[in-house]
């Protein structure tokens, strides 16, 4: 038996939902005991009033949004809506993909509870939710710049704080490091991995039969 | 000095319970609301919450919370360190009950990795699990209490949440930022005579409770601070997010231990209290009897505990739990384990998980996603106190300003977490 929450299986409920939502859904997916919905972006709103009002889906909770990047895609940010029906006892998450200047429709109306999440969001990934009636920033300091969150953005920031005896205020300056940022990299090269340095070469002389002789 | 000590002249025209003495507003005059912070640095605000209020006189017509000011990037900084490093981090998120954030972080790495863990690790996660509701509920009630001006629980119940520290030291040597449950298991087994000194405290922990209890629960001075102040109703408590004790406060009877049981919660016997009208008072109660069936479910670990004397309290999967300091004195197999696990860490197979706990606060979830690699590529904290937080405008509204401390005590929010 597992040690891990427990709760009812997803048997039929992405059947009911591409039923329900067959056009806008681009992909269903089920991993580890949790079902994935991967929408059209523009369709956000309808899919989790959809999720929401259809009695035997009953996803009656919002109970987060989450932003994740991904350079190396043509859009490159995802955003989780993670739901949970009190009635059913099951959990659902939705995601859409955007990019920095695509905006992801607001679901405030919705879910009250949406309005921290998508600021959030905005704030640490710079994902723009049109229509959300007060999309300031809410983590990071007034006046902050950038979107800390993003893969590009460096871990130490770029601006650090002090107390200026001078000013007698509390003073922004470029980061200054006083040992390099380093960032060791353990992971072991051999394992799962079945080009070993030096194996380049034997594939060149391969190619070019000429050459070695 | 004396135009300072000489009360203001009181016109003897004055009528008794009118705010503002006509006398004194000339014909045409504009009042206004005004604004004033309430925090960052308010002892009511319970860490650095600043709550910008629009008043009307004394009456709240818009509160707008900004947080952030405690925000350390924990969720970036986790992307640069490998899931054991990672794994202290969650202690500094709600520093009340910091195993209990473990708790759904590491459970998330294991859904992932997909081992199996010890029934005795089980036991003694479940056991600390509920030794932190206490720990945490001890400082929210309190707090609450002092806040809306009871002093005396606060004392009383803080003498044993010492206690409590105690016993966290004494498991994992550090009182407060334990790092004790660790992907596999927990990290240490219990020291010889824990189990017993817990037990002699949970036995005398009810009298404590009973007293503070008998102190607040029918005081007309803590009742009228509470009963229908910050009130909402069952649905409006799922829209706005709620979760844990604010969920159950407003009548639902839905905690994860019992709907969507993880560990060994489906085999021990427990009750769910709920509220009925979904305020202050009702939250707090809720508060004061889940630390009773905490104490049940302490009661029935220690038993379990003492018929698995020297059972595994991790997996014995060395690619993923390092062995012991002394068996890796003796075999080079654990020393190059212990090396690898300390240096490269273990890889997570990629895929994504959210896994979520009853933490004391609510729903505490991990959205976590790995790449393969043995670092996470995303991990996303679910704070409960966000959206409770979130909603204090709604409950807030059209109250009393000393009400607002009423109803931040009992949403219990702690800014380690809101903020991460």
């Amino acid at each position: 038996m597992s040690h891990l929450p427990a709760f009812a299986g997803n048997e039929g409920v992405a059947e009911r939902a591409l039923a329900l939502l067959g056009g806008h859904v681009i992909d269903a997916a089920e991993a580890v005991g949790e079902l994935t919905l991967l929408v059209q972006r523009d369709c956000i709103g309808l899919v989790l009033r959809t999720l929401r009002d259809t009695p035997d889906l009953a996803f009656e909770q919002l109970l987060d949004i989450c932003g994740a990047d991904y350079p190396e895609r043509a859009e490159r940010f995802e955003v989780n809506y993670h739901l949970l029906s009190l009635r059913h006892n099951r959990r659902i998450r939705v995601k859409v993909s955007t990019d920095e200047e695509a905006p992801v429709p607001s679901v405030t109306s919705l879910f009250p509870c949406a309005g921290w999440f998508e600021r959030e969001t905005w704030d640490c990934y710079g994902v723009y939710f049109e229509g959300n009636p007060d999309l300031r920033r809410i983590l990071t300091d007034y006046g902050f710049e950038g979107h800390p969150f993003r893969k590009d953005f460096p871990l130490s920031g770029h601006v650090e704080l002090r107390y200026s005896e001078e000013q007698g205020r509390v003073v922004y300056e470029p980061v200054t490091l006083k040992q390099d940022f380093r960032n060791f990299d353990f992971l072991s090269p051999w394992e799962g991995q079945w080009q070993l340095p030096g194996d380049e070469k034997a594939v060149a002389d391969a190619d070019g039969k000429d050459s070695a002789k | 000095m004396s135009d300072i000590d000489a009360p203001a002249a009181i016109p003897a025209d004055a009528v008794e319970g009118q705010l503002i003495d006509p006398t004194l507003v000339q014909a045409g005059t504009q009042i206004q609301n005004y604004m004033i912070n309430f925090g960052p640095q308010h002892p009511a605000a319970h860490g650095v919450l600043r709550l910008v209020m629009e008043l009307d006189g004394e009456l709240i017509e818009r509160c707008d919370p900004h947080i952030g000011l405690l925000h350390r990037g924990t969720e970036k900084l986790i992307e640069y360190k490998t899931y054991l490093q990672a794994l202290p981090y969650m202690d500094r998120l709600d520093y009340c009950s910091p195993m209990a954030m473990e708790h759904s972080y590491v459970l998330a790495i294991e859904k992932l990795l997909g081992v199996e863990v010890p029934r005795r690790a089980q036991v003694i996660r479940v056991l600390w699990a509920e030794i932190m509701r206490i720990s945490n509920h001890i400082l929210n009630t309190g707090a609450h209490a002092m806040d809306v001006g009871a002093l005396t629980p606060i004392l009383w119940l803080f003498a044993e949440r010492e206690r409590l520290y105690q016993f966290s030291e004494r498991v994992s040597g550090a009182r407060m930022h334990a790092a004790y449950f660790r992907p596999g298991g927990v990290h240490q087994d219990m020291p010889a005579g824990l189990a017993e000194d817990i037990r002699a405290w949970a036995n005398g922990f009810p009298k404590v409770l009973d007293e503070v209890q008998g102190l607040v629960a029918d005081n007309r001075i803590f009742k009228q601070r509470n009963v229908d102040i910050g009130v909402i109703s069952a649905q409006d408590a799922i829209a706005w997010g709620f979760t844990g004790p604010c969920l159950r406060g407003s009548g639902i009877a839905w905690d994860l231990r019992k709907s969507q049981p993880y560990e060994i919660y489906a085999d021990l016997e427990f009750d769910v209290p709920v509220g009925m009208n979904g305020d202050c008072y009702d939250r707090f109660m809720v508060r004061m009897e889940e630390m009773r069936q905490s104490l049940r479910i302490i009661e029935q670990c220690l038993n379990r505990l003492q018929h698995m004397e020297g059972e595994p309290i991790a997996s014995l999967d060395r690619k993923l739990v390092p062995p012991s300091r002394g068996e890796m004195k003796r075999s080079m197999e654990a020393l190059i384990h212990h090396f690898k696990l300390y240096t490269e860490g273990f890889k997570v197979p990629p895929g994504e998980v959210y896994v979520a706990t009853e933490s004391p606060k609510g729903e505490f979830g991990i959205y976590l996603v790995s790449d393969g690699t043995n670092k996470p590529y995303r991990c996303h904290i679910r704070a409960t106190g966000m959206s409770h937080l979130q909603a204090m405008d709604y409950l807030c509204k059209g109250h009393m300003l000393a009400d607002a401390p009423a109803v931040l005590g009992s949403l219990d929010i702690v800014f380690g977490e809101v903020d991460r």
